[in-house]
C-alpha cells in the first residue's frame, strides 16, 4: 500500500502542479513510512516541504494554500498527532466553503496513518475515525488494498472539499497486488462488495476488512468494504441488508461512539423490519488503547469475528 | 571557551503623529494631502459604523458586536497600505479595514445580524470570512503567502489579530513556520491591552509584544496604533518588503479597545473609567484632526461634510442590510460540500420546521 499511494502523489504531482506536498519528515527523509520517498528529489522542495513540527500549522497552512489556489497533501506523522489540528479541521476546513457561502473552499487532503496492530508505541495506533466523521464539510475515506488506496486518493486529489484520508499502518506492508500504472480513479462515498452470499451483511474498513473476509470465508456473507465513512454508502448498506437480513459491523475503534453505531442506527431507522436478528457490532472494548503487550487483546481479531458470525447465525 | 553574546535585538517603537496634532515631519510617509483626507473619511465612516452597529444591537436589529472604537487608525492606516491584490486574514475586530479595503459595509451588518451571507467577500477582494477563534487564521495567512510565492504572484498578505492571540499555539507554529520559510506576510497585532477581562500583564511577561518576533527570525516593531502615519508607514515598508522577497514582519499596534469587549461584555466590571478617559484622549481621529487643520488641510466646511457623507452611507448601508429577505433554510445546505450527500438530500425535504 505504502508504494501504491506513493505512486498516486507521483501521478498526480506530475499532472498537477497545483499539488503541494507539506509535513513533517515528507521531503528529505520520504516520510517516516516512506509514502512520500522521491517526491523531493523529482519534485522540489518548494513542492514537497519539510515542515517544522506543528501539526495545527501544517493543517492551518494548508487550508491557506488550499483558498489561495493550491491542492495542498499535508501528512500528519501519525493520526495520535493529529488532535492539535482538529480545531483547524473542525473550525476551519469544514466550514470554509459555508461559511464564505462558496467564496472560497478547502480542497485539502489531510493524510495520517492510523490502527493499531503495528507494535508500535503508545499514541501510535490511534483509531478514532468517528472523530471525524462527526463533522459535516469533511470527507472521510479509509482504504483497505494497495489497489484501492491509489484510487481513492487520485480521487481525493481531485476533490472539491476537505478529506480526510486514513492510512491503516497494519496494511502498509500486509497486502500484496499489481496496481496499474497511470491514474485511475475509484469515487468517493461508493462502498464496494468484496465478497457476496445470501445470510449476513458484514461491513467493514481499514483492516478490519481482511480479518472480516477471513471470518466470513465459509459463510454465505456479503463483506462490504466501505471506503469512504463520510458521506457513506447507504444505499450499497440497505441493499444487502434487505436481502440477508443479519447486519454486523466489525471496526478497530473502541466500541461507545464508534462509526459502527451510525452505521446500526440508520439500519434502524430505514430497514428494521427485514432484520432476522439484532445488529451486531465488533469492536474494541472500551479502554484506553494498552500498550504492544495487550494489543492483541484489545483489537478484534479473525476468531472473535467468527464466534459474532455464529452467533448472528443463530438469530 | 569564554562566554559569548550569540544574539541581542533591539525594539524599536515609532510614533509620527502626537496627540497634539503634530507630526515629525522627517518620519512623515509620503502621503498626498488628498491621501490624508481620504484616510481622515475612512476613520470617520469606521467611526460611525461602530456607533450605528452598538445602537443597531441595543435597539434588538443586531446580534452580538465586537466595538472597533479607539482602534480605527490600525485598521484603516493598514487598510491603505494595501495594494489591491494583497490578501487579508482578519480576526473578527477589523471593520475599519474591511471599510478602507472597500468591503461592502450593508455586508458587514449583514454579518453581525447573523446573515453568514456577509462573509461572501466580493470577487474583486481577497478577504478572508472574520475569525471568531482566536488566532486560528494566523496559520492560513502563512499558508496564503507561502501559495503565493510558489505562484509568483507579486502580492503580500496581511492578518489581524489581538494581544490575546499571542498566547496561543497556532501563533507560535504560524509565525515560526514564516519565518524558517520567509513568507510574505505582515502580523499586524492589535494590542488593544484587554483580551475581555485579562489585561496584557496576566497576558504576558514580555515588555513588549515586537519582540516575539525576533525568536522567530525576523523583525518586530511597535508602533503607536493611535497614530494613522505611524500605522500607514510601518505596513506599507512591510508589505513592500514582503513583496520583494524580504519575509515576514511582526508590527505591534499599541492602541485600546474603548469599548467593552462584545455588547455582551460590561467592562465596568474590570477595569477603570479613568484608564478609558486617559486613552480617549489619545482619539486617532480627533489628532489626525488636529493636524489637519493646523497645516491647513481642511477647513470646518470638510470636517462637516465628512460627517454628513459618513452618516448618509452608514444610512444607506443599514437600509440595504435590513431590506435583504433572510436566506432561505436551505442555503445551510448548500455549501457543506460541493455537491449534496444522498442524506442531506433528504434531510433537506425534510426541512417543514423551524423559523422561530
Amino acid at each position: 500500500m505504502v508504494q501504491a499511494i506513493n505512486l498516486a502523489l507521483h501521478e498526480e504531482m506530475m499532472r498537477d502542479v497545483d499539488i503541494i506536498v507539506l509535513g513533517e519528515d515528507v521531503g528529505r527523509n520520504g516520510g517516516v513510512f516512506r509514502v512520500t520517498d522521491g517526491l523531493m528529489d523529482k519534485y522540489g522542495p518548494e513542492r514537497v516541504m519539510d515542515t517544522p513540527l506543528a501539526e495545527s500549522g501544517i493543517v492551518g497552512m494548508a487550508i491557506g494554500m488550499a483558498a489561495y489556489g493550491l491542492k495542498p497533501v499535508a501528512e500528519v506523522q501519525f493520526m495520535g498527532f493529529i488532535y492539535p489540528a482538529i480545531d483547524q479541521l473542525y473550525t476551519h476546513a469544514a466550514r470554509l466553503r459555508s461559511r464564505s457561502r462558496g467564496r472560497f473552499t478547502c480542497p485539502i487532503v489531510v493524510r495520517t496513518p492510523y490502527g493499531a496492530g503495528v507494535k508500535a508505541i503508545e499514541i501510535h495506533s490511534e483509531s478514532t475515525e468517528a472523530l471525524f466523521c462527526h463533522m459535516a464539510g469533511l470527507k472521510v475515506v479509509v482504504p483497505s488494498t494497495p489497489y484501492n488506496a491509489k484510487g481513492l486518493l487520485v480521487s481525493a486529489l481531485r476533490d472539491n472539499d476537505p478529506v480526510i484520508f486514513l492510512e491503516p499502518t497494519r496494511l502498509y506492508r500486509m497486502i500484496k497486488e499489481e496496481v496499474p500504472e497511470g491514474p485511475y480513479t475509484l469515487p468517493l462515498g461508493k462502498a464496494r462488495m468484496v465478497k457476496s452470499g445470501k445470510d449476513l451483511t458484514i461491513v467493514a474498513w481499514g483492516s478490519m476488512l481482511h480479518r472480516a473476509v477471513n471470518a466470513a470465508q465459509d459463510k454465505s456473507a456479503d463483506v462490504i468494504d466501505l471506503m469512504t465513512l463520510r458521506p457513506f454508502d447507504e444505499e450499497a448498506i440497505m441493499e444487502s441488508v434487505k436481502k440477508t437480513g443479519r447486519l454486523m459491523i466489525v471496526e478497530e475503534a473502541q466500541k461507545t461512539g464508534g462509526f459502527a453505531s451510525e452505521i446500526s442506527a440508520t439500519v434502524s431507522e430505514e430497514a428494521i423490519f427485514y432484520l432476522r436478528a439484532p445488529v451486531m457490532r465488533v469492536a474494541s472494548p472500551d479502554v484506553v488503547l494498552p500498550f504492544p503487550k495487550l494489543e492483541g487483546y484489545y483489537m478484534p481479531d479473525t476468531a472473535h469475528i467468527k464466534e459474532k458470525i455464529e452467533e448472528i447465525l443463530r438469530y | 571557551m569564554p562566554e559569548k553574546i550569540m544574539e541581542s535585538f533591539q525594539v524599536k517603537s515609532l510614533q509620527i503623529l502626537d496627540e497634539k496634532g503634530e507630526a515629525d515631519r522627517a518620519l512623515m510617509p509620503s502621503l498626498e494631502e488628498n491621501d490624508i483626507r481620504t484616510i481622515y473619511e475612512f476613520l470617520l465612516l469606521a467611526r460611525a459604523f461602530d456607533e450605528r452597529a452598538l445602537a443597531l444591537q441595543r435597539e434588538g436589529r443586531l446580534g452580538t458586536y465586537a466595538s472597533i472604537r479607539g482602534q480605527e487608525a490600525v485598521q484603516v492606516g493598514s487598510a491603505y497600505a494595501m495594494e489591491k491584490n494583497d490578501w487579508v486574514f482578519p480576526s473578527f475586530r477589523e471593520s475599519g479595514m474591511h471599510i478602507a479595503r472597500g468591503y461592502p459595509i450593508h455586508m458587514l451588518y449583514q454579518f453581525w445580524a447573523g446573515d453568514e451571507r456577509g462573509l461572501a467577500s466580493p470577487p474583486d477582494l481577497n478577504i478572508f470570512p472574520v475569525c471568531i477563534s482566536v488566532s486560528t487564521q494566523i496559520p492560513h495567512a502563512v499558508g496564503a503567502a507561502l501559495a503565493a510565492k510558489y505562484k509568483k504572484d507579486n502580492i503580500a498578505v496581511i492578518t489581524f489579530f489581538g494581544e490575546g492571540a499571542t498566547s496561543k499555539g497556532d501563533f507560535n507554529e504560524a509565525l515560526n513556520i514564516a519565518g524558517v520559510n520567509k513568507a510574505p506576510v505582515v502580523f499586524i497585532c492589535q494590542n488593544n491591552q484587554w483580551a475581555i477581562s485579562v489585561p496584557l500583564s496576566k497576558q504576558t511577561a514580555s515588555k513588549t509584544l515586537a519582540q516575539k518576533a525576533f525568536s522567530y527570525g525576523f523583525p518586530g516593531i511597535q508602533v503607536d496604533g493611535n497614530d494613522v502615519f505611524a500605522v500607514y508607514r510601518t505596513a506599507k515598508e512591510a508589505l513592500e518588503k514582503a513583496r520583494a522577497g524580504g519575509g515576514p514582519t511582526f508590527i505591534e499596534c499599541f492602541t485600546y479597545r474603548i469599548s467593552d469587549h462584545t455588547t455582551a461584555d460590561d467592562a465596568s466590571r474590570y477595569r477603570k473609567k479613568e484608564e478609558v478617559e486617559e486613552w480617549e484622549k489619545r482619539d486617532p481621529i480627533l489628532r489626525l484632526r488636529l493636524h489637519m487643520e493646523k497645516e491647513g488641510m481642511a477647513g470646518g466646511d470638510f470636517f462637516e461634510g465628512a460627517a454628513k457623507r459618513a452618516r448618509e452611507k452608514i444610512d444607506e448601508a443599514v437600509s440595504r442590510a435590513e431590506s435583504i429577505p433572510p436566506p432561505d433554510p436551505a442555503d445551510m445546505f448548500t455549501f457543506t460540500y460541493k455537491e449534496l450527500t444522498p442524506r442531506q438530500m433528504k434531510q433537506m425535504k425534510g426541512l417543514g420546521h423551524g423559523g422561530t
